[in-house]
């Protein structure tokens, strides 16, 4: 080991800001934070929901309004990026070998999006959306 | 080999990150409906209340809440070593207590229902 190792001085706090593709990096991990704020919301109704309907109703009526939609409007930007970031890396996570070659990425990435399609629309039916 | 509890959280955010990628965002939006007034049928408290008292509902919400937050647990302790907060015992122990509780609460809701 050399007497005066250079040490490259890195923010521990802001490296991050450093390279477009760590900013990519980070963008796709906060998804994290608002997947974890709709799960506590959604347990929230739920409690309203076994208070009966009463409480239920307020909860939804105070959930209506433009700063919740603005809020729930960027958790489903977020939402929409963890589950695009996610469907396009499936070809290294779930790599399909056929033979001696291995299946090309984009029908692996295809059939998830079309699996999403499908289940998106599904829920949309079910929720009486349509 | 030594023993570590790191697959049991990896497997439980790979789970909660691919049940997320397919449901999170038709999920956000049922709620944004509600929210800009527009309330599909099934966030009205008898839809829901009969989705929730069914077993298979139950199942189906238990299984989409918990596995959200482990997996918005797991993704956040790492992402808050990113963030420089290098205390990863401390954090790994506040975020998975939350996950926990909000697995019991869950859990204890649904029951009632």
């Amino acid at each position: 080991m050399s007497r005066k190792p250079y040490v490259r001085p890195v923010s521990k706090t802001g490296w991050y800001f450093k390279h477009p593709r760590y900013l990519r990096y980070m963008s796709r991990e906060v998804t994290c934070i608002f997947i974890g704020a709709f799960a506590l919301l959604m347990v929230c109704t739920l409690e309203r929901l076994s208070k009966g309907q009463a409480a239920f109703d307020s909860f939804m009526a105070a959930l209506t309004g433009p700063w919740s939609a603005l809020g729930l409007l960027v958790i489903l930007a977020f939402a929409v990026h963890n589950a695009t970031s996610w469907f396009n890396v499936t070809p290294k996570a779930l790599p399909v070998q056929m033979g001696e070659e291995f299946l090309a990425g984009k029908y692996i990435i295809g059939a998830h999006y079309a699996v999403w399609l499908v289940t998106t629309v599904s829920v949309l039916l079910f929720a009486g959306v349509f | 080999m030594a023993k570590s509890n790191k697959p049991i959280f990896w497997s439980l955010f790979a789970a909660g990150g691919t049940l997320a990628a397919f449901l999170a965002p038709v999920l956000v939006l049922l709620f944004l409906l509600a929210a800009w007034g527009h309330a599909p049928s099934v966030l009205s408290y008898a839809n829901l209340h009969a989705f929730a008292a069914n077993w298979l509902g139950k199942l189906a919400l238990l299984g989409v809440i918990t596995l959200f937050l482990w997996h918005a647990a797991h993704r956040l302790r790492v992402t808050l070593h990113d963030f420089g907060l290098r205390q990863d015992g401390r954090v790994a122990l506040v975020v998975y207590s939350v996950a926990s509780v909000g697995t019991v609460l869950t859990l204890l809701y649904l029951i009632r229902i």
